[in-house]
């Protein structure tokens, strides 16, 4: 396709983050503006370009800077990235309105470096997803993380200081990881290219350099999502930051990287090398998969502070999609597709519900949620769509996922897998439960909903969790079912 | 086949009316007309889409496709119809009756209440329509989460216990069980439609559909079967209302509604008479009608005597249908609608005495008979539904019960429905006689009736009077169902 929506999509945030700084000093009014606009031209890129993919049913590939790939770098997208690109521009741009209010408030004086910082976020993530350039895809990951290091570090306090810099390690730990995966894979094919490396790897399959090359980028995203046991990260990070940043490094970030992994199994490596050639690999994967859906689950239960809860509901997560995407059957990698889609609806559902609560209360352990159904209605019903998403009750989106995931773990025979998804359903009913009860069993003593600002962006959210939910069929049908077809025949 | 679009109407009109309730939360007489008018229009609109089914004909309608070959999808047979009448019909007196009650005793919150008693009865009537297994367990868990609110209407340390206790039970068995039962249905058979010869007939070893059906029956622990009961008479808490439509009809049945459609929409006849599970489930149901009604006998509070007599005549549906002779399975299925109208007769007579006396335990009850003549009499008369002596219509259904157990020659098994109507004569009688006969023990003048709470119950005995006399409709319709499922 002859057309800019690729590189528009990307560089739009990026020029902007570049024109907000200047602008920051004439007009600080006018920087949030200026982020928006550039947010919604990503979007509708975006989904022009899904718009396309599925009514032609072909792949989009633009080369950058006008050079023929393997040299130059080029964005392809296919089924996959298509279909993830318009929700990360969607969760930002949403976030981006919430924010506002927060942002006048807390940081009157840093307001336009955090949109700066913010921009290039959203860039990068965009790149990540949207590049078909295995080293590419490495740099952008790189802007990716060192934005939030410093969005993270931007709580002021000394935990989210420590909790930056403990992120910074371990994340460069992981990038280099990559980096080095990249490099090895480089020496073997001379190539950068994925379409490149796809093509030309079968030929060189038995080799050893190959084998580390794909062992140390597998580790390496594995620290960058946060996979148990490379999870210690993540809590702390999402817990001491600012409300903003942790709302969206949460839903995207993680899940992401859980793309960066099914890219690299399917369509770098293929499943004849990672299925054929590391035969049985996958199966300690998904254990590993399992263990985190369990191990996350019960830390969920020990913790007495909301976001804790939420991280581990994060670290839970992640498993359903690693364990799906490694089952190594067209339904599982289906659920984990559909879970990364419907993840990052639920995670900024459920960050922007408690992002309400924390901006209203200033408060974020369990039992501050005392009177929150009668005093802030709107926010509590977002809470309650969210945590049936979490939890897994149809017509909401997650049940669905959840529902490709175990009907690939049986067809798998992985039971313990099956097992360990239905125990985190009844965990989560648990956890979600508690809330709801510490929310309903108490008298509200004041009436104090949070702005409309930030009830619109959940209101659309929440609704986004049924409406997802229930076009599950097509979306399964359309999008994901045809990037299966390629990635497992 | 008929495809109608008045499925979806029938559900929109209880899944709309919340926003009008909440709309007009300032001025009660406007929320409450808007709840009246609903279940009116509700009830009219089965009515309408139940000629089509007399007929002969099915209603359908397909909306989404979800999986492969699974969507969203309504199909209204006889036995869907039958349960969408008797609870839409009772909706509307349990609208009449909670606003007696509500008002009458000055209950928070009414907004709240009236907006999730008609998303419960929206989830209600999904169960009754759904044309698979998954669009029922959606309307399954919709039904438990939309009562969860009404349970806990109290708010107070017991509600919370009994609303815990509530969840673990119902949530935890249909994610548990259900679920994962269903997937495996699926993934066996890649159908989860309801077929008259069931779907899993040769597609199955029979270790795995034995498995799979015990996970099923006690998976709908809505059903209350034994050892699964406990959240029943916990949920008592809740206000009466609450307690007699959902806890007498609509949530307890959509449990055993969804078992008779594992019975003969999933497994079908031919592949149960092969399982072994099957005699298990009766044994279970059996020990649960004989048990129950043993724990009813010492219960003082009448709600939880309810409660208890509940649990045993749910199990004489499961029974009925675990017995898998034609005649037992009508008299389950029958037993639906019986116990039905004569339950939640007593249940509106408890809820016109806590509003009339204020008084919650049997044995405070001697004497009140002279101060609440109509509905002592109605409780009277609803207890002989419950019993099953004529003329009340809980005879029919135990009679067909009887006949089933007769036709596979079980004498333990009618020794159990003898016994049990014996134990329930036991139970019940005394509550009538000492309200009339014995002298009262306090100063009963204080009391009144509420008319807004006995003519419900009124309308209820009269209707279980009717279907004395004239249960042919249903019978007819039960029959034509039980002819498709033969084959």
């Amino acid at each position: 396709m002859e057309t800019l929506y690729p590189a528009l999509t990307v560089i739009t945030p990026l020029i902007f983050a570049f024109v907000v700084g200047i602008v920051s000093w004439i007009n600080k009014k006018i920087c949030f503006w200026l982020a928006l606009l550039s947010l919604i031209v990503a979007f509708i890129s975006s989904l022009k370009i899904l718009f396309y993919i599925t009514t032609t049913s072909s792949i989009v590939q633009y080369k950058l800077g006008g050079w023929p790939p393997p040299i130059g770098i080029e964005y392809r997208i296919d089924w996959l990235n298509g279909l993830i690109l318009p929700i990360i521009s969607f969760v930002a741009l949403l976030n981006l309105i919430a924010s506002k209010r927060f942002m006048e408030k807390e940081f009157k004086e840093k307001e336009s470096f955090f949109y700066i910082l913010y921009l290039l976020f959203t860039t990068g993530l965009l790149g990540v997803v949207i590049t078909g350039d295995l080293f590419n895809l490495y740099v952008l990951l790189e802007i990716t993380s060192l934005t939030a290091y410093s969005m993270i570090a931007m709580g002021g306090t000394g935990r989210s200081y420590l909790a930056s810099l403990n992120y910074l390690f371990l994340g460069v730990i992981g990038a280099s990881f990559y980096l080095l995966g990249v490099g090895y894979v480089y020496i073997k094919t001379g190539s950068l290219n994925m379409v490149d490396v796809f093509r030309i790897l079968p030929h060189i399959y038995n080799s050893e350099t190959v084998l580390v090359g794909f062992i140390f980028c597998m580790v390496g995203v594995w620290i960058k999502m946060g996979l148990f046991p490379l999870h210690t990260w993540l809590p702390n990070a999402y817990t001491f930051s600012p409300i903003s940043v942790s709302r969206i490094i949460a839903p995207l970030m993680t899940k992401v990287m859980i793309y960066v992994m099914i890219r690299v199994m399917f369509s770098v490596f293929g499943r004849w090398y990672v299925l054929g050639r590391l035969y049985g690999v996958n199966e300690f994967v998904v254990l590993l998969a399992s263990c985190a859906i369990i191990v996350g689950g019960i830390l969920a239960l020990s913790q007495r502070d909301i976001r804790k809860v939420l991280c581990y509901i994060i670290v839970s997560e992640i498993g359903y999609m690693v364990g799906g995407a490694w089952l190594g059957n067209p339904n599982g990698l289906i659920g984990a597709i559909l879970h990364i889609l419907n993840d990052m609806l639920m995670t900024f559902c459920l960050f922007l519900a408690f992002g309400n609560v924390f901006y209203t209360r200033k408060k974020t352990k369990i039992e501050d949620l005392k009177g929150l159904f009668g005093e802030m209605p709107y926010t509590s019903a977002g809470l309650v769509l969210v945590g049936l998403s979490i939890i897994g009750i149809p017509p909401t989106c997650g049940f669905f996922s959840k529902w490709y995931l175990i009907l690939g773990a049986l067809q798998a025979k992985d039971h313990f897998f099956a097992v360990s998804l239905i125990l985190s359903s009844l965990i989560n009913v648990i956890l979600f439960f508690r809330f709801f009860e510490v929310g309903l069993f108490s008298k509200a003593s004041y009436k104090k909903e949070a702005p409309v600002s930030m009830i619109v962006p959940l209101f659309i959210v929440s609704l986004m969790l049924i409406v997802v939910g229930i076009c599950s069929g097509s979306i399964v049908n359309k999008i994901i079912n045809e990037f299966v077809l390629v990635a497992l025949g | 086949m008929i495809e109608s679009y008045k499925p979806i109407f029938v559900l929109l009109t209880s899944f709309l009316a919340p926003l009008f309730i909440i709309f007009s939360s300032n001025r009660p007489n406007l929320r409450e007309s808007f709840s009246i008018l609903a279940s009116v229009l509700k009830f009219l609109l089965v009515l309408n889409i139940s000629f089509y089914v007399f007929k002969g004909h099915i209603v359908y309608l397909k909306l989404v496709e979800i999986f492969p070959n699974v969507a969203l999808e309504f199909k209204i047979d006889e036995i869907g119809i039958i349960f969408a009448l008797v609870s839409s019909f009772l909706w509307i007196f349990t609208t009449l009756y909670s606003i007696g009650y509500m008002r009458g005793l000055k209950e928070e919150h009414q907004t709240r209440y009236f907006c999730f008693f008609a998303l419960a009865m929206f989830s209600t009537l999904g169960v009754a329509f759904a044309g698979n297994l998954l669009t029922l367990y959606m309307f399954y868990e919709l039904l438990s989460l939309s009562t969860y609110p009404l349970v806990v209407h109290h708010q107070d340390e017991k509600a919370r216990i009994s609303g815990r206790k509530y969840l673990i039970y119902i949530l935890g068995t249909s994610i548990g069980l259900v679920l994962p039962a269903m997937i495996i249905c699926y993934n066996l058979t890649g159908t989860l439609s309801f077929e008259p010869s069931g779907i899993l007939n040769n597609k199955v070893s029979l270790f795995m559909a034995n498995v799979l059906l015990l996970m099923f029956v006690f998976g709908f622990a809505k059903s209350a079967i034994m050892p699964l009961h406990a959240w029943l008479p916990a949920a008592m808490v809740a206000p009466t209302p609450v307690s007699a439509l959902l806890h007498a009809v609509a949530v307890v049945k959509v449990g055993v509604f969804s078992i008779i459609r594992i019975f003969t929409g999933i497994f079908g006849i031919k592949l149960l008479a092969q399982l072994n599970s099957t005699h298990i489930i009766t044994f279970f149901a059996a020990f649960t009608i004989i048990t129950a009604s043993l724990i009813a006998m010492s219960q003082d509070e009448l709600k939880r005597r309810l409660a208890f007599s509940t649990i045993s005549q749910l199990s004489y549906i499961i029974l009925g249908i675990s017995m898998l002779s034609p005649k037992a399975i009508a008299g389950g299925i029958l037993h639906i609608i019986m116990h039905a109208f004569g339950k939640i007769t007593l249940f509106f007579c408890a809820g016109s005495i806590m509003v009339g006396a204020g008084k919650k335990y049997i044995s405070e009850m001697d004497g009140l008979g002279r101060y609440m003549p109509y509905t002592m009499g109605l409780f009277f008369l609803g207890s002989l539904s419950i019993i099953g002596l004529p003329p009340m219509g809980g005879f029919i259904s135990k009679w067909y019960l009887l006949l089933g157990a007769v036709k596979i020659k079980s004498l333990v098994l009618m020794a159990v429905i003898l016994l049990s109507s014996f134990l329930n004569c036991v139970y019940f009688l005394p509550i009538a006689y000492n309200a009339f006969f014995k002298a009262p023990k306090e100063d009963f003048s204080y009391v009144k009736e509420n008319y807004l709470c006995v003519i419900p119950a009124l309308i209820a005995v009269i209707g279980s009077l009717v279907l004395f006399f004239y249960p042919d409709p249903f019978l007819n319709l039960i029959f034509e169902f039980l002819s498709k499922i033969k084959g």
